[in-house]
């Protein structure tokens, strides 16, 4: 990809060096609300990229491989996983774990980063909370179908039953259950209710008749009234309120599987937060991922500007020292409790028969995010590209090691055993990516993939001062008495 | 049917001082069913148009202290109760394990959080969407080709005939004083 390299076609913005005094626009070129729209809607609406079906084309092939593996798995039964008596835990929940993970960059961009008024997350938001949809389907797969009779997995939610039974309300498994799903429900809403205004745009300049009622459905016949606004905005800052608590409390329930446990290894306090810290860090790699492939084929580097880019890769670094910070820790903790199958398993890491993923682990996670403490490699966007994706192979392998490396050697050395995963673990691994990059693909083609409201907000065009004109009518200070009363109920 | 009746009048501006200024005449003429329509929402303009705060953050509360009470029910319900005479179906599950007792309240907590947080989201968008009356299946302003810019890159002040202080001539000669870059009149069908 030749992304920075070629200076010429870069905006002055772009090449600027950090200069904390200056304040970057958010929206790049000679842009304004025309432009803006036509931009978004151009992708939604007329033109795809060739590479857009290349990618489609792929990521369906990987779908396919989901689609029969977990067919094959359903008529075998869970025995084809690599799991056995010690590993009981393989790669289903490193799987659900790692793609939960994922999800958590969407809702933080979209929520705690609204909170925080940082109004850079307007060029990204859209894209993020869609890649945290998605992740969350791929995540809430693998503990579907790990339940061994996957048609009874309807005795998870609570109902009356003939059988006299309720589900155990005091298990981190059902914590699970309900922090979830109540995580899918509530980020779907908040992307869906975000891009009602974006799909009335769709509606309103969709030229075929079929494009114009769909999006019209899903529009629910917004048309950009400032009394909707007013709710609108308000809604969107009172579901922004709630999924940030919710998002810190997903991946700490998540953790809890694990921590409430009495194995050494999985039984620490600090999991909560090393797990929530982990998650951003993973799940921002993973917007860089989609997002620098996704701007330059779509041709949106103006809205998703370098300032983004670098934004994102700063997070990840942050996020990266505290997951680094969380690992040692776990080391120290084990030394310091002088709690010998505690440091025996934190001895095992490094240097026992999973050595390899541990510092392939340490590597992706640790060191490799040091590089973008250079401005010059920040600049680099290629770069930042290779970093996110070596941070996601470290995720990945950082759950697999607290999975694998804790259960196959705990208390009893008669009970220890080696995990090694079979083809259908693999295959249904890839097939995972499958299913994320089909549904993502079918996004950026379908949907507005930039929250074009959003985005307008920030423009200075928006804010009434522009050409010098400023308020010279002075506002009455009271609401008419009249006007109260009539719409006392709003 | 034979004779046209006028649904509203519209206005439009193309930025957004003009829209303000203009919006704020509009309230001091005392119209009172009008709106204004923007692509992206226009801060400060509720103070113009003198809209009063919404309740939704009620709503919200309302919901999510339902969700608590739900929730907390839910798992004493559950695990804690066994009601003689009542159908197996509806009676709790009483389950003794590893000598935990059957209610307690700090292991019930992350599934109450939970359905907190799920009520109060879920009564946030319905109430917002119920509040705003959608889904709005038919709207006469969409038969106007010009205010189809509505959701992209134009303003416009939309005065309902409804009004009681619309008089077509009379509003249109108003709201051309307010400096707009066009005026329609919408018809009712």
């Amino acid at each position: 990809m030749s992304t920075t390299t070629d200076t010429a076609s870069l905006s002055q913005w772009e090449l600027q060096p950090n200069n904390p005094s200056e304040r970057v626009p958010l929206v790049l070129g000679d842009n304004d609300f025309t432009s803006v729209t036509d931009t978004v809607t151009e992708l939604a609406l007329r033109r795809t990229p060739q590479m857009w079906y290349v990618a489609f084309a792929c990521s369906l092939a990987l779908l396919s491989i989901l689609i029969v593996t977990v067919g094959y798995l359903l008529t075998t039964g869970v025995g084809v996983w690599g799991n056995n008596n010690a590993v009981s835990w393989g790669f289903p929940i490193v799987n659900f774990v790692f793609w939960v993970g994922i999800g958590h960059a969407g809702t933080l961009i979209s929520a705690i980063l609204f909170l925080l008024r940082q109004n850079w997350r307007t060029g990204i938001n859209r894209f993020a909370e869609a890649m945290t949809i998605f992740a969350v389907c791929c995540a809430g797969l693998f503990p579907g179908i790990h339940v061994g009779r996957i048609w009874l997995a309807y005795w998870l939610a609570p109902y009356p039953n003939e059988l006299g039974m309720w589900p155990q309300a005091r298990s981190p498994l059902l914590w699970d259950v309900f922090a979830v799903s109540t995580y899918a429900t509530v980020s779907l809403m908040f992307w869906y209710m975000g891009m009602i205004p974006d799909l009335a745009t769709l509606r309103d300049r969709a030229k075929n008749r079929f494009a114009q009622v769909a999006y019209g459905i899903f529009a629910l016949g917004w048309n950009g009234s400032n009394r909707h606004w007013l709710r609108f905005e308000k809604a969107y800052l009172l579901l922004a309120a709630l999924a940030t608590p919710l998002v810190l409390s997903v991946h700490s329930v998540v953790s809890f599987d694990f921590a409430t446990s009495q194995l050494p290894g999985w039984h620490t306090t600090i999991f909560p937060p090393y797990f929530v810290a982990g998650a951003v860090f993973g799940g921002f790699a993973m917007v860089l991922v989609l997002s620098i492939p996704a701007r330059e084929w779509f041709g949106l580097r103006n809205l998703i500007t370098h300032r983004h880019i670098e934004n994102m890769a700063k997070v990840m670094l942050g996020t990266g020292m505290i997951v680094a910070y969380a690992y040692s820790v776990e080391f120290f903790t084990a030394w310091y409790s002088k709690h010998h199958y505690e440091q025996f398993v934190f001895m095992n890491r490094p240097m026992g028969p999973y050595w390899w993923a541990f510092w392939l682990m340490v590597c992706c996670n640790v060191v490799a995010p040091q590089a973008l403490w250079f401005s010059w490699i920040r600049q680099r966007v290629w770069m930042i590209f290779l970093v996110a994706v070596l941070v996601n192979i470290g995720m990945w392998f950082e759950r697999f090691v607290i999975v694998v490396t804790s259960l196959h050697r705990d208390f009893l050395p008669s009970s220890w055993a080696m995990f090694s995963p079979t083809w259908v673990d693999l295959l249904m691994l890839l097939g995972s990516f499958g299913l994320f990059f089909t549904l993502f693909l079918l996004f950026c083609r379908y949907l507005p993939m930039v929250a074009m409201a959003e985005v307008k907000t920030v423009m200075p065009q928006a804010h009434g001062e522009e050409h010098g004109v400023r308020f010279d009518y002075q506002p009455d200070p009271d609401t008419p008495e009249e006007l109260r009363r009539g719409h006392w109920f709003t | 049917m034979s004779e046209q009746k006028p649904y509203a009048l519209i206005a439009e501006f193309d930025s957004v001082a003009t829209i303000m200024r203009a919006a704020e005449k509009v309230r001091d003429a005392d119209y009172m069913i009008w709106d204004v329509h923007s692509p992206m929402p226009i801060h400060g303009i509720n103070k113009s148009m003198g809209l009063p705060p919404t309740i939704l953050p009620w709503i919200t509360l309302v919901h999510g202290l339902a969700g608590a009470v739900f929730g907390l029910l839910m798992c004493w319900w559950m695990n804690a109760t066994t009601v003689p005479g009542l159908s197996p179906s509806v009676q709790g599950y009483e389950f003794m394990i590893s000598g935990k007792p059957t209610f307690s309240l700090p292991a019930n907590i992350p599934i109450i959080f939970e359905t907190t947080v799920l009520f109060a989201a879920i009564g946030t968008v319905l109430g917002m969407l119920g509040l705003n009356k959608l889904p709005m299946l038919y709207n006469p302003l969409s038969k106007s080709r010009r205010f189809l810019r509505a959701t992209s890159d134009r303003f416009f002040i939309v005065i309902e005939a409804e009004d009681k202080h619309f008089e077509l001539e009379k509003t249109k000669a108003f709201l051309e004083s307010l400096g707009p870059t066009a005026i329609e009149v919408v018809i009712e069908d």
